[in-house]
């Protein structure tokens, strides 16, 4: 599942921006890994921080905090 | 063994498996369940470490005082078991997520629960994040087996004000639900009580129905397709139908579910997709989550969040986009300091002096007893010294990991991992290889003994790979002997160069390392950031004699034979006569052997190989190796000039520096390395390699030099 170029994933976000999942892509293994760890569709996060050199992430979601990087944050499609 | 297996042979013995995520205090727990009597060793046919320990019984310790409503009315047992019941044993499953087949240790898990049949899973939950360990617990409950759940952590969560319903999650959940607090000890009896109950009664969970239109006509089509594969095979059919459900390769090809079959499976599913829009594992996984969304709804009143957002005020601080890196540094400082400064050092001789005055001890009563002189010199500086210089390493391994583990309990390992792992996926790691990276400047060792915090077999032989370039601190001697011989008034500058070049061969050596061995399949870097919590001392100190212990078992050997071996190659002739001295053992007759091969790097002296040689055993012996060959003392006047002698110029000096910087660490290092590689084959492929390297840029320095009259 491909997100098309001028829609809006986990990585355009900003600190402090809170979106809900849209879409969620990725291979096989970084796609199960993003749903098991409840980067579910309809979900809403918070992206909290940035790391100090910009790459990677964190966001919160589900009630805990979860660190990823920009590349597999492509992946997730969002909505403002 | 399997659970079958190990009943028979134990008559009435149960096994229960502890399953939960990572972070979720299910170490702690284990611990607590089974105090000392704990076994570790790897699941059979891969390398995932496999925790076993016989259960102690709770029923006469500490009694629970949660301050929390336990199910059901029935007082705790009062009476103690039966004695035939005393003997249960709990295999400490790996922390994991999930039981998707995409990773070692969710194979593992899912395998022992759905083969094995454990009597009973204990499902360690932690309770201050329900959501997302809540969607493993729903996975297990598809396993089948009795199953009770134990909400961790309830200490945490009273303290912030929240409640939990364990009645209604209890009834909701069809397993019995336990408030436990296993870093205090409490809720435990409770915990064994219903897990004993559970064993003896056979309480299997009843089915749950988690899923509603399209995914519930879907997930039952496809149970009742498969239903006789699933009972031939032994393996419940609601479980399979809800993995072949997210698409599960492995399982079916376990099932050898026939071309057509998988097709009608492919057609269920590709028509739920179009009707819900939604691709199929994500539709299980929203399914699940939404299930725990309304249980939670239904059973949770949160309060104030007082933990929580203490928490988040030290985040803000450790991870800041300013102070995150100087603290970083800071507190990476502090553990290097305090573990190879003069702390460190100082129980390290401490300790060295203590192991020599025994072994003085000894000798001096072998002396005594007037034992024969080659006994007592094989006992003495055989035996005795390999023992010494196994136990010397111990008081700086202990220290290190009581540092780490502090920093890993805490949650600030995680924080750290964060904060490095943009500069280190450069070179194909992430960022929990930056520790074991700086432990190296102090001693390779405890270096590679650290590496194991990383999640995945590639990563840390990835990173213990790169480990040695890191210049360890028992090699300083070996340059400060030959900066002043060579380099008067320029020794900061060169021994910076030094580290540097070995840096930046780490740096090459990663890159080329992810090019040609290590593409591809690199784990993706989905971290949890848990919560930041007070270390307990129980679990720190557990950490370290883990440690300790398991560095004296598996490194003994090595090290203890090494030195064996190069006493007795340095000790007799080749006719196996007592050697006069070094130059005439056999240790003399090999290094004359392979110095021809250092004649192109500059250094073919039969003193500087022997030197290399004795350097494999510990980079300490080189300088010494090098005075004793050359007849001087080493803290002399003299030995500068004798130094001079065996390498004729400043070339051929920086020649065998750069070839000490780069070769195989010592053999403390290498069995480490064989133990954390997991693979005696790739450890040896590794410091062969490095002296390969090592050989080549020594040669190509001296040759270009010579060309450019250096020489």
């Amino acid at each position: 599942m491909m997100t098309d170029a001028n829609k809006k994933t986990l990585a355009d976000l900003k600190p402090g921006d809170r979106a809900m999942v849209d879409t969620v892509g990725g291979n096989d293994a970084l796609h199960r890994r993003l749903l098991d760890m409840g980067l579910t569709p309809g979900v809403s996060v918070l992206l909290q921080k940035t790391a100090p050199m910009g790459d990677p992430v964190e966001i919160h979601l589900r009630g805990y905090a979860l660190t990823l990087r920009l590349d597999d944050a492509r992946n997730i499609g969002v909505r403002l | 063994m399997s659970a079958n297996q190990e009943r028979e042979k134990t008559g009435m013995s149960y096994v229960f498996a502890l399953a939960g995520n990572q972070n979720s205090g299910k170490t702690t727990l284990f611990n607590q369940l089974t105090g000392s009597n704990q076994h570790v060793g790897n699941w059979p046919g891969v390398t995932v470490e496999q925790k076993t320990g016989t259960m102690i019984h709770h029923h006469h310790g500490k009694q629970a005082h949660i301050g929390l409503p336990s199910f059901g009315s029935r007082k705790p047992d009062t009476q103690t078991l039966p004695k035939e019941y005393t003997d249960v044993k709990i295999v400490d499953l790996p922390g994991i997520y999930s039981l998707s087949p995409y990773s070692m240790e969710e194979i593992v898990s899912r395998n022992f629960i759905v083969m094995d049949k454990p009597d009973v899973v204990i499902n360690c939950v932690d309770a201050t994040n329900l959501e997302r360990n809540l969607y493993l617990t729903l996975q297990l409950l598809e396993l089948g087996r009795p199953t009770v759940v134990a909400l961790n952590m309830m200490d945490e969560v009273r303290h912030r004000g929240d409640t939990i319903d364990l009645v209604k999650m209890e009834q909701t959940l069809g397993v019995p639900v336990v408030a436990i607090s296993a870093r205090k000890g409490e809720g435990l009896d409770e915990l064994v009580r219903r897990a004993m109950e559970l064993a003896d009664q056979k309480i299997y969970p009843r089915r749950l129905d988690i899923c509603d239109g399209a995914a519930h006509k879907a997930l039952h089509a496809i149970r009742h397709l498969i239903e006789p594969q699933a009972v031939a095979a032994g393996i419940r059919p609601r479980y399979v139908a809800t993995k072949l459900f997210e698409g599960d390769e492995p399982l079916m090809e376990q099932l050898q579910l026939t071309p057509e079959t998988r097709h009608i499976v492919d057609e269920i599913l590709t028509a739920m997709e179009k009707e819900l829009g939604m691709e199929r594992a994500a539709v299980m996984a929203d399914t699940r989550y939404r299930y725990i969304e309304k249980l939670l709804a239904d059973c949770v009143t949160q309060g104030a969040d007082v933990q929580g957002s203490a928490s988040d005020r030290i985040d803000s601080v450790l991870t800041h986009r300013v102070l995150a890196i100087p603290v970083f540094l800071l507190m990476m400082l502090m553990v290097f300091y305090i573990t190879f400064g003069p702390l460190g050092s100082f129980l390290a001789d401490e300790f060295s002096a203590l192991v020599q005055a025994g072994i003085d001890l000894v000798a001096a009563a072998l002396l005594n007893w007037g034992v024969a002189d080659w006994v007592r010199d094989l006992l003495v500086n055989g035996v005795l010294t390999g023992v010494g210089s196994v136990l010397s390493f111990m008081p700086t391994i202990l220290i290190l990991f009581l540092l780490l583990s502090i920093l890993e309990d805490s949650g600030y390992m995680a924080r750290a991992a964060f904060l490095m792992d943009k500069p280190l996926r450069k070179i194909g790691l992430n960022g929990r290889a930056f520790i074991p990276m700086m432990m190296g400047f102090g001693c390779t060792v405890p270096a590679v003994m650290s590496a194991r915090s990383m999640n995945t077999q590639r990563d840390r032989r990835f990173t213990i790979m790169l480990t040695p370039f890191m210049s360890c601190g028992a090699k300083v001697p070996i340059y400060a002997l030959f900066t002043r011989a060579f380099f008067g008034g320029n020794q900061v500058l060169v021994m910076s160069a030094l580290y540097l070049i070995g840096v930046l061969m780490a740096v090459l050596a990663g890159l080329l390392l992810k090019r040609f061995a290590f593409h591809g399949d690199a784990s993706p870097f989905l971290m949890e950031l848990p919560k930041y919590r007070l270390p307990t001392a129980r679990n720190v100190l557990r950490q370290l004699w883990d440690k300790g212990s398991d560095f004296l078992r598996r490194a003994f050997t090595v090290i203890f034979l090494a030195t064996l071996v190069v006493w007795f190659l340095q000790s007799f002739t080749f006719s196996f006569k007592p050697a006069p001295d070094v130059q005439s053992s056999m240790l003399g007759s090999i290094a004359g052997l392979i110095a021809p091969l250092f004649i192109p790097a500059g250094f073919g002296s039969i003193e500087a190989s022997t030197a290399v040689l004795t350097g494999i055993m510990a980079k300490e012996s080189v300088v010494s190796t090098l005075a004793v060959l050359s007849g001087v003392d080493a803290q002399s006047a003299e030995m500068l000039s004798a130094i001079r002698g065996v390498f004729p110029s400043t070339l051929s000096a920086v020649s065998f520096l750069l070839f000490i910087l780069l070769y195989m660490p010592c053999v403390a290092a290498f069995a480490a390395m064989r133990r954390e590689m997991e693979s005696g084959r790739v450890a040896f492929f590794t410091v062969l390699s490095q002296t390969g390297v090592a050989w080549l840029v020594a040669t190509a320095v001296y040759q270009v030099g010579r060309l450019l009259g250096l020489g």
